[in-house]
């Protein structure tokens, strides 16, 4: 199949971008979206010009790595699926197709497709574990959890920290992710000693970082390529409010040592 | 060369114990004056960053992903193992220290397998207190699964995604420290090259990916925890970043390389859909447990599947392993697959591919039931091929998974070189020949969270320090020839892309190094590796510059260690003449075609001493003993 490509193209954070045209003229519908891009760059290693820099690790949907917007979409237009996932199957021949980064304050464009997501590092810095020192762990089964628990906490887990949620959102809000794990740790008893500190903690660092607010789109559920539901940023929100407005016995005013 | 494994004295099952009351310990106050340096943030670089942290020490953390969380680890499927016994079906840590040194047919130290069947226990209860999701019973109790030939049901798992959710706990582990101050984390920071100094790994030089500056780190330890070397094979299920270059640059620093020719080719991937493929996905083998693999019986068969019926469909494995049916080991349903396609009866594109079908399980369990059990491998699957499992069986074939080999490390987990410890996958220490289902997980955890951290305090209580910082000469040195060696790839400027001799590499490797090796095939490939590295540095094109964002740079330096390496596994290949786990050599095979091992000439571990560019290699070797398994010949019929 014959595809006309616009690529956002950005030496570096401080450069001015824009987009660039490529005609790739012999796709294969068997490909998956990252290939196309591996093509395309083979044609420019060819032409002796830079390849197109775009983040990508285990093109099997789990790592997170990869994400740019297609057409306006994160992740393009398949439902639940990383862009290294979605094959052009599912495009026409003769299509144009658009490529851009995630968009967002706190993802800053380090080059071309490639941006900055440290800021979802330092949000889990800031409480998204539970502590449990090495070699402190009580037997396994000393603790029964209810299957539905159990499986809440795992349907909240499978985030896999792509950001596609920050850039699907008007606002590039990063409630999702960080509702996601607010809720994985906290459907679990191991998570309870921490759970008030850890949202305010967590919500603290998001807003510093530069995400916007949540104002209930949804569209970062619509993008997530692991369907985290946004019931889970409601989830947040009753611990936040619980956490802040309670007496300070655990929210904000809470200064234990780690 | 002396190899001293340094495996304590006394009955197996107390070694362990013994050895932590007998190594020294560094006083708690002590701890924060060593740095130790941890390169990788898989589960066993992870575990072993944060466990460090926790007690006391200076550490940092290098990766070359934008965060630790994107480490391969994650993309594991299936599951851990650990002997609770919660099933109450007879396993035991002795059972599956048996089955794991049987499964990796008797090539591995009986001692530090035994010791990881120990752990597995801890490993369990550290992850549930952090968190990980695993799959639980109603009553509220962890579940467990049989898992890839093991006949016990000791395998622990959070649906498709075990990896990930163990790697989340461990990232999160880590991240509490360094949101602590006790670990500084690298992201997006390529270790190039191991700094020596009086006979001690010091330090590491690195390239910061970003901003292509290179710059040197000090320590009183260094840590390598990166993983496998599948992607030798361009097409494998690991991740495309995956690479050798670390061990492989330690191993010219000193370290020796043991038994790289071992390399696990998982059964269940599936198969290339042509030219353009730029790595295989694997589906979890735990779809074994219910999909039945069958071939037609008539050659070249285009009915489709759904159209032929059972007596003309061939269960192979089933017919030709009555005890173990679909469940026989990895190395074993892989030679299989490959057997029936090279005789003709393969199917899909190319012939290159079985069917595992679970139309028989859906009509016994119903499809919800399936659909609970492998539903988001079903969807990868038909996201990939546009297909639907549940109504057309999946198509199959073997690909490059897993590397047993690594660095050769003794019972500490420290390599030939003082100081330089080696965890997880990158080493060579637990598996033997052929890794058995849901060992990976443990061994790395087990390294990583509770080997290491008691092993590297006896080495830097033990251990001599002279103070050292960037400006000593010997880190000046590695600095500028990592420099030198980047220009030069830079330099060559030629006209084929970095992918283009990837590719071709990994189709040698496939052809003469994979699922099966002759003696004349090995002596041809090594001779071909040689003239493609040559051209490798007259042609290939890089593009760019080193001061910046090269992804392009990055992949030339991998595949440019990848060409050297390739060498070493094919030496050892040819040099190891008998068949054994993954390593088959189509000499030595019994008249039914199953692996022979000879225990005679081969019970030993094949460490490799770098002598030098265009140097033969120096084989040293550890003799195997086993005292607690008797050596027998593998059987899964």
């Amino acid at each position: 199949m014959r595809l006309t490509l616009h690529v956002w193209r950005q030496a570096g954070p401080a450069e001015r971008g824009g987009f660039a045209r490529y005609e790739i003229p012999d796709a294969s519908p068997d490909m998956s979206f990252l290939e196309l891009l591996d093509v395309l760059n083979e044609q420019l290693i060819a032409a002796r010009e830079e390849p197109i820099a775009f983040d990508h690790d285990c093109r099997e949907g789990i790592c997170g790595s990869c994400g740019v917007v297609i057409n306006g979409r994160p992740h393009g237009p398949r439902k639940a699926t990383t862009a290294c996932q979605l094959h052009l199957r599912h495009f026409q021949d003769g299509e144009q197709i658009w490529v851009e980064p995630w968009r967002a304050k706190a993802f800053p464009v380090l080059k071309d497709l490639v941006v900055d997501r440290g800021a979802f590092d330092r949000i889990v810095q800031a409480g998204g574990f539970i502590t449990a020192r090495t070699g402190s762990a009580p037997e396994a089964n000393a603790i029964p959890i209810a299957k539905r628990d159990a499986d809440r906490a795992m349907d909240a887990a499978a985030c896999i920290g792509c950001g596609a949620c920050v850039a699907a959102c008007p606002n590039a809000s990063a409630m999702l992710f960080v509702a996601a794990k607010v809720s994985h740790l906290g459907a679990l008893p191991q998570g309870q000693p921490e759970r008030y500190r850890r949202v305010v903690r967590m919500v603290d660092v998001m807003d510093a970082e530069g995400f916007g607010a949540c104002t209930n789109h949804g569209e970062c559920m619509a993008a997530c390529p692991k369907e985290i539901s946004i019931d889970f940023i409601a989830q947040l929100n009753r611990d936040l409010l619980k956490a802040t407005l309670t007496p300070p016995r655990e929210g904000r005013a809470w200064s234990g040592a780690a | 060369m002396e190899l001293r494994a340094k495996v304590p004295e006394g009955p197996i099952q107390q070694q362990w114990d013994r050895h932590r009351f007998e190594m020294k310990l560094v006083n708690p106050a002590n701890k924060r004056k060593y740095h130790i340096i941890v390169v990788g943030s898989g589960l066993a670089g992870a575990a072993a960053a944060a466990s460090l942290a926790e007690l006391g020490y200076q550490v940092s953390c290098f990766c070359f992903q934008d965060s630790p969380r994107r480490a391969h680890s994650i993309a594991a499927q299936g599951g851990i193992n650990a002997a609770k016994n919660y099933q109450n079906d007879g396993d035991s840590v002795w059972r599956l220290f048996y089955d794991t040194v049987k499964g990796g047919d008797f090539r591995a130290r009986e001692a530090n397998v035994y010791r990881l069947a120990q752990i597995s226990v801890n490993i369990i209860d550290q992850c549930v207190a952090q968190g990980v999701p695993f799959a639980r019973e109603y009553g509220g109790l962890l579940a467990n699964r049989s898992f890839g030939g093991a006949q016990v049901s000791r395998t622990f798992y959070a649906r498709g995604q075990t990896g990930q959710q163990l790697l989340l706990g461990a990232y999160q582990a880590m991240a509490r420290q360094i949101g602590l101050g006790a670990v500084r984390m690298y992201p997006r920071a390529e270790m190039l090259d191991l700094v020596v100094v009086d006979g001690q790994a010091r330090g590491i030089v690195v390239r910061d990916l970003v901003t292509g500056k290179v710059t040197s780190h000090t320590a009183h330890a260094v840590v390598l925890a990166t993983g496998g070397y599948s992607n030798v094979y361009f097409l494998s299920t690991n991740a495309k970043g995956c690479n050798v270059t670390a061990t492989w640059r330690a191993h010219k620093r000193g370290a020796l390389f043991a038994n790289p020719c071992f390399t696990q080719i998982h059964p269940t991937c599936i198969p290339a859909a042509g030219e353009h493929q730029s790595k295989l996905t694997l589906m979890s083998e735990s779809l074994r447990n219910d999909g039945r693999i069958w071939v037609p019986k008539r050659k070249a068969d285009a009915r489709r599947p759904g159209d032929i019926p059972d007596a003309e469909r061939d269960y192979y494995l089933e017919r030709q392993y009555p005890a173990f049916g679909n469940l026989v080991p990895r190395d074993v349903a892989s030679r299989r697959a490959k057997d029936m396609c090279d005789d003709g009866f393969g199917v899909g594109p190319g012939g290159r591919g079985v069917y595992l079908d679970f139309r028989d399980a859906i009509a016994r369990l119903g499809q919800t039931a399936i659909a609970e059990r492998y539903g988001n491998l079903f969807e990868m699957y038909e996201r990939i091929t546009g297909e639907d499992p549940s109504t057309v069986p999946m198509r199959i074939y073997p690909a490059p998974h897993y590397t047993m080999g690594g660095l050769w490390v003794d019972y500490n987990l420290m390599s030939t070189i003082a100081g330089l410890h080696v965890i997880g996958e990158a080493n060579f220490s637990d598996h033997g020949a052929n890794r058995l289902g849901a060992s990976a997980l443990m061994q790395g955890l087990a390294d990583g969270y509770f080997i290491l951290p008691y092993t590297i305090g006896d080495y830097l209580a033990t251990a001599q320090f002279e103070p050292v910082d960037p400006t000593h000469p010997a880190f000046r040195q590695v600095e500028a020839e990592v420099a030198k060696r980047t220009q030069r790839l830079l330099d060559v400027n030629g006209s084929r892309s970095v992918d283009s001799f990837h590719r071709e590499l990994g189709r040698l490797m496939w052809e003469q190094c994979g699922m099966s090796r002759t003696g004349a095939g090995l002596e041809a490939a090594i001779g071909q590796i040689q003239a493609l590295r040559n051209r490798f540095w007259r042609e290939v094109f890089v593009g760019g510059r080193g001061e910046d964002l090269n992804q392009s740079l990055e992949k030339a330096g991998r595949v440019a260690d990848f060409l050297e390496f390739a060498e070493l596994m094919c030496e050892d290949a040819l040099h190891r003449e008998e068949s054994c786990g993954g390593h088959f050599r189509e000499e030595s095979q019994t008249p039914d075609g199953e692996a022979k091992r000879d225990d005679h000439r081969f019970s030993y571990v094949a460490a490799w001493e770098y002598k030098g560019e265009s140097v033969a290699p120096a084989l040293h070797k550890e003799p195997l003993t086993f005292e607690s398994v008797h050596l027998s010949q593998r059987s899964y019929k």
